[in-house]
C-alpha cells in the first residue's frame, strides 16, 4: 500500500507501524521508549507525527499504517509538541551533565540539541531520590530517570528476571525493586542490559577508576591486566573506529602506555576453562550423572541459576570463569615464576560485562585472603581510561601480550560470541575422546544470533546433544523443558546477554545489530586466520599443566580453578 | 499459613485475581509482608517487583505492620478547607513517619484517607476507629503524648 509522508508517496506494508515505514525510508523521528523488535509501549510520546487533514497527533511507534493516510513528521505543530514533551522531561532533571557518566552519549542531550532546546522553560520540583550504589555492578540514579521503561522491559522480556518495575503512581512513579530494596539484595543478576537501553545516566556501571589509578601509581604494586576475548573486537566504536575492527595489538600497546606492567589475554584462560570443562563433560557423560553439563563462564547466568534454578546447580560446571581462572593463575603460578609476592600484585580485568564486577567480589573467588581479581573495568570504562591517559590509539604500533600465559587458541577467542564456548569445548572433547582432531573445526549450527541453537555431534558413536542459549529468557525456556523431562541434551552453553559477550552489558552504548554482527564476524575471522584453533594445542596451556597444574580436574586444578555455588534466597 | 489458605480459593497463574488476593491478605494481616508477596508471586507466577508495582499503585495497600495506634488523617474537601494539610504535616513531624509507615517502636502508624464521612467534625482524624474532632496542632500533640504516657505507665 501507499501512504503519504511529508507530501511524498511512500510504500508501506499492511500491519506495519508508521515508525518502521519512516525508518526504512530514511526519515528519522526521535524516540525514547521505543525498543527495536519489541511491542511498542507508546509511553514517551516523542515519536509523534501529525495526521494531515485532522491535524491529530499520533504516536508513530504504535499506530499502524492505513491506506492513503497522510502524515507530517516535522510540521511546526509536531516539532513544537516534541519540544514541549522534552521540556517537561527536563523540568525535574538534575541537569548535571558535566558530571554525568553519559555526558556526550545521552538521549536527552541529543534531543535537546536536535530540537533546539536552549533554556529551561518549565521548572519542576527536583526529586532528590535515593541513589542506589548497593550493587557491585550497577549504580541506579532515579533522579535522572525519565520513566521510559526500557530497563523494566529488557529485564522482564529479554532476561526473564524482573528485578525492577514501575513503583507508585503518577508523579511519584519511580523504577525500583520489590520493597525498594537495594539492587544488591534484589534478584538483579548484574547483566547490565538495562544500562545498554537506558537513554540517560540513570543506570551505569559501578566505577573502580580510583582504586585502579591508585594501584598504577603505587611503586610497590605490580599491576597486571587481562582483557576478555570480546574486548579487542568491541572497543572500536568507543575510540572512533569502525565497528568490529580488531584492535588486539594496539590494545596491548595502549594498556602498557597507560601503565599496566603486564598484559594478558583472557582467551588464554578460556582455553584453560575448556581443558577443565571438556574433562568434566567426558567424566559426567561416562558416569551418566549431573547432565546436561551447563557452562559457568557467565556470572549473570550463575546468579540467575542460584536464584531461580537452584535445582540445576549440581549440573553447572564447577569451573571458574576464564576471568577468575586467569586471576587465580596470575597470583599463583605466574607470581612464583616472576618472583613477585601475590600481595603486591594488583590484578585488573577488562570485560564486556558488568556482572564480572560482581563475580570478582564473590567470596568464593579468593585464595589465601586475596581476591583472584582486584578490579574489573567494562569496555566503556576502558575507553575512558584510554582517553584519561591521553593514549592515541591511531598512532600505536601493535604489541604482543606478555609471556608466560600470553598465547591463545582461537577456540578461546570465540568465547566472546554465543555458541563459542560450546564450539571450543566440542573441539577439545572430540580430541580427548578420539585422539584425533575434528576434520572440520567450524560448527556453524551453534554460531549466530538465534536465542537457542541446538545440534547433535557424533563422537565415535557417542551421540552428544549440544545447545547454546543466549538471553536468560531463552535459558528459562530450555531449562523448563529439562525440568519437564527432556533428557537428550548433554551440554548447554548459557550466556545471559543476547548474542553473548559481544553484546554484553559493559559494551558501547548505542551499538546496533549490525555493529554487534561485525564483532561476531571479527571473532570468527580470527578463528579462520590464526593457526592454533584448539585449546589443547595452546602452548602456554600445555606448559602450565606440565609445570604446575598437573592434569585437568587434578588436585591443583581443583583448588585453583574450580568453585561452588549456593542457592540464593532473594525476593523474586 | 494464612496466605496459603487465601490463595487456595483462587486459580493458579495469571494476574487477574491479584488485587482481590492482596486485599484479602491485608484485611487478615493488616499489611502486605515480603513473605506474603513471595507466596503470592510463586502461586500466580508473577515477579515480586510486579506485585509490588501493582500494590504501590493503589493507596489502600500498606507494606509495614500497623502500629498499636493506627491514625487515619482525613484529607477530604471539608477537612482540607479547615486545615487537614497542617494536621498531617504536624503528625508527620511529631511521629517522624510518612503516610504508610509505622514508628520504629511499633506504636503509631499513619494513613491518609480521602473522606471518612464526618465532615461536620472537620478536620478529623481517626485513631483505631475512634474519631477525634476539630483537631489542631496543639491537640494532636496532646493526644499523642497521652497515648505515649499511657504506654509508659502500663
Amino acid at each position: 500500500m501507499t501512504i503519504e509522508v511529508n507530501h511524498q508517496p511512500v510504500e508501506a506494508r499492511p500491519g506495519e507501524y508508521i515508525l518502521d515505514v519512516l525508518k526504512r525510508n530514511g526519515i528519522h523521528v526521535p524516540t525514547l521508549c521505543h525498543m527495536k523488535d519489541r511491542f511498542p509501549s507508546g509511553a514517551c510520546r516523542m515519536c509523534l507525527v501529525e495526521l494531515e487533514g485532522s491535524g491529530r497527533l499520533i504516536t508513530s511507534c504504535s499506530y499502524p499504517v492505513e491506506e492513503g493516510m497522510k502524515v507530517l513528521t516535522h510540521s511546526p505543530k509536531v516539532v513544537e509538541a516534541r519540544k514541549t514533551i522534552l521540556e517537561l522531561l527536563l523540568a525535574d532533571h538534575p541537569d548535571d551533565c558535566l558530571y554525568c557518566v553519559r555526558n556526550g552519549n545521552c538521549g536527552l542531550q541529543k534531543l535537546s540539541l536536535n530540537l533546539g532546546v536552549r533554556e529551561r522553560k518549565i521548572r519542576g520540583q527536583k526529586k532528590e531520590l535515593h541513589l542506589d550504589r548497593s550493587s557491585a555492578s550497577i549504580v541506579r540514579d532515579p533522579d535522572k530517570c525519565i520513566l521510559c521503561g526500557r530497563c523494566v522491559r529488557v529485564c522482564e522480556e529479554v532476561m526473564g528476571v524482573s528485578a525492577i518495575d514501575f513503583i507508585n503512581r503518577g508523579s511519584n512513579t519511580v523504577i525500583g525493586t520489590a520493597y525498594n530494596m537495594g539492587l544488591n539484595t534484589s534478584s538483579c543478576v548484574n547483566c547490565g542490559q538495562c544500562i545498554l537501553v537506558c537513554p540517560t545516566g540513570a543506570l551505569s556501571e559501578k566505577n573502580q577508576f580510583g582504586e585502579i589509578r591508585q594501584a598504577l601509581d603505587d611503586p610497590e604494586k605490580t599491576v597486571v591486566v587481562q582483557y576478555a576475548p570480546a574486548i579487542s573486537v568491541s572497543l572500536a566504536e568507543e575510540i572512533g573506529m569502525e565497528p568490529g575492527k580488531d584492535v588486539n595489538g594496539i590494545l596491548n600497546a595502549a594498556l602498557r602506555k597507560i601503565g599496566f606492567d603486564y598484559v594478558f589475554d583472557t582467551s588464554m584462560s578460556a582455553d584453560l576453562t575448556i581443558m577443565e570443562e571438556s574433562a568434566e563433560l567426558i567424566k559426567r557423560v561416562k558416569k551418566g550423572e549431573n547432565l546436561p553439563l551447563i557452562t559457568s563462564c557467565c556470572p549473570a547466568w550463575i546468579k540467575f541459576a542460584e536464584e531461580f534454578y537452584p535445582d540445576f546447580l549440581p549440573r553447572i560446571s564447577t569451573c571458574k570463569s576464564p576471568q577468575q581462572m586467569m586471576g587465580a593463575v596470575i597470583k599463583s603460578f605466574w607470581a612464583k615464576q616472576t618472583g613477585i609476592v601475590p600481595e603486591n600484585i594488583y590484578s585488573v580485568s577488562i570485560m564486556p560485562c558488568t556482572a564480572k564486577k560482581f563475580e570478582g567480589q564473590r567470596e568464593e573467588m579468593m585464595q589465601g585472603g586475596l581476591p583472584d581479581v582486584d578490579a574489573v573495568l567494562t569496555t566503556r570504562e576502558l575507553a575512558g581510561f584510554i582517553h584519561m591517559y591521553g593514549v592515541d590509539m591511531h598512532r600505536l604500533e601493535p604489541e604482543m601480550t606478555d609471556s608466560p600465559l600470553g598465547a591463545r587458541s582461537t577456540a578461546g577467542k570465540i568465547f566472546g560470541a554465543s555458541g563459542g564456548v560450546a564450539e571450543a569445548a566440542i573441539r577439545t572433547a572430540y580430541y580427548k575422546l578420539t585422539g584425533k582432531e575434528l576434520a572440520q573445526f567450524r560448527i556453524p549450527e551453534v554460531r549466530g544470533f538465534k536465542g537457542r541453537k541446538e545440534t547433535r555431534i557424533n563422537i565415535n558413536g557417542l551421540d552428544l546433544g549440544v545447545a547454546g542459549v543466549s538471553g536468560l529468557g531463552n535459558a528459562r525456556e530450555l531449562l523448563d523443558e529439562i525440568r519437564n523431562g527432556r533428557d537428550d541434551i548433554h551440554f548447554i552453553e548459557i550466556m545471559a546477554c543476547p548474542g553473548g559477550c559481544i553484546n554484553g552489558g559493559g559494551q558501547h552504548i548505542g551499538a546496533d545489530n549490525e555493529a554487534i554482527r561485525a564483532r561476531s564476524c571479527a571473532l570468527y575471522e580470527i578463528d579462520d586466520r590464526e593457526p592454533i584453533k584448539v585449546s589443547h594445542k595452546n602452548p602456554d596451556v600445555v606448559d602450565l599443566y606440565s609445570r604446575f597444574l598437573g592434569k585437568p580436574l587434578g588436585e591443583r586444578s581443583h583448588a585453583l580453578l574450580h568453585t561452588s555455588y549456593q542457592e540464593r534466597y532473594v525476593l523474586k | 499459613m494464612e496466605v496459603k489458605e487465601i490463595l487456595r480459593e483462587y486459580p493458579k497463574n495469571g494476574r487477574s485475581n491479584l488485587i482481590p488476593i492482596l486485599q484479602e491478605i491485608q484485611e487478615r494481616q493488616g499489611y502486605l509482608s515480603r513473605e506474603a508477596v513471595k507466596e503470592v508471586g510463586e502461586y500466580l507466577s508473577l515477579p515480586a517487583s510486579k506485585i509490588f508495582g501493582v500494590a504501590t499503585f493503589y493507596n489502600q495497600f500498606r507494606f509495614e505492620p500497623r502500629g498499636k495506634y493506627h491514625i487515619q488523617v482525613c484529607r477530604g474537601t471539608a477537612c482540607h478547607v479547615l486545615g487537614s494539610a497542617t494536621v498531617l504535616e504536624e503528625l508527620e513531624k511529631t511521629l517522624k513517619i510518612k503516610p504508610g509507615q509505622t514508628t520504629r517502636d511499633g506504636l503509631f502508624s499513619l494513613e491518609v484517607v480521602a473522606c471518612i464521612g464526618a465532615c461536620g467534625l472537620a478536620p478529623v482524624i481517626s485513631i483505631n476507629g475512634e474519631f477525634h474532632a476539630r483537631v489542631t496542632a496543639a491537640s494532636i500533640h496532646q493526644t499523642i503524648e497521652q497515648l505515649k504516657n499511657g504506654e509508659v505507665q502500663s
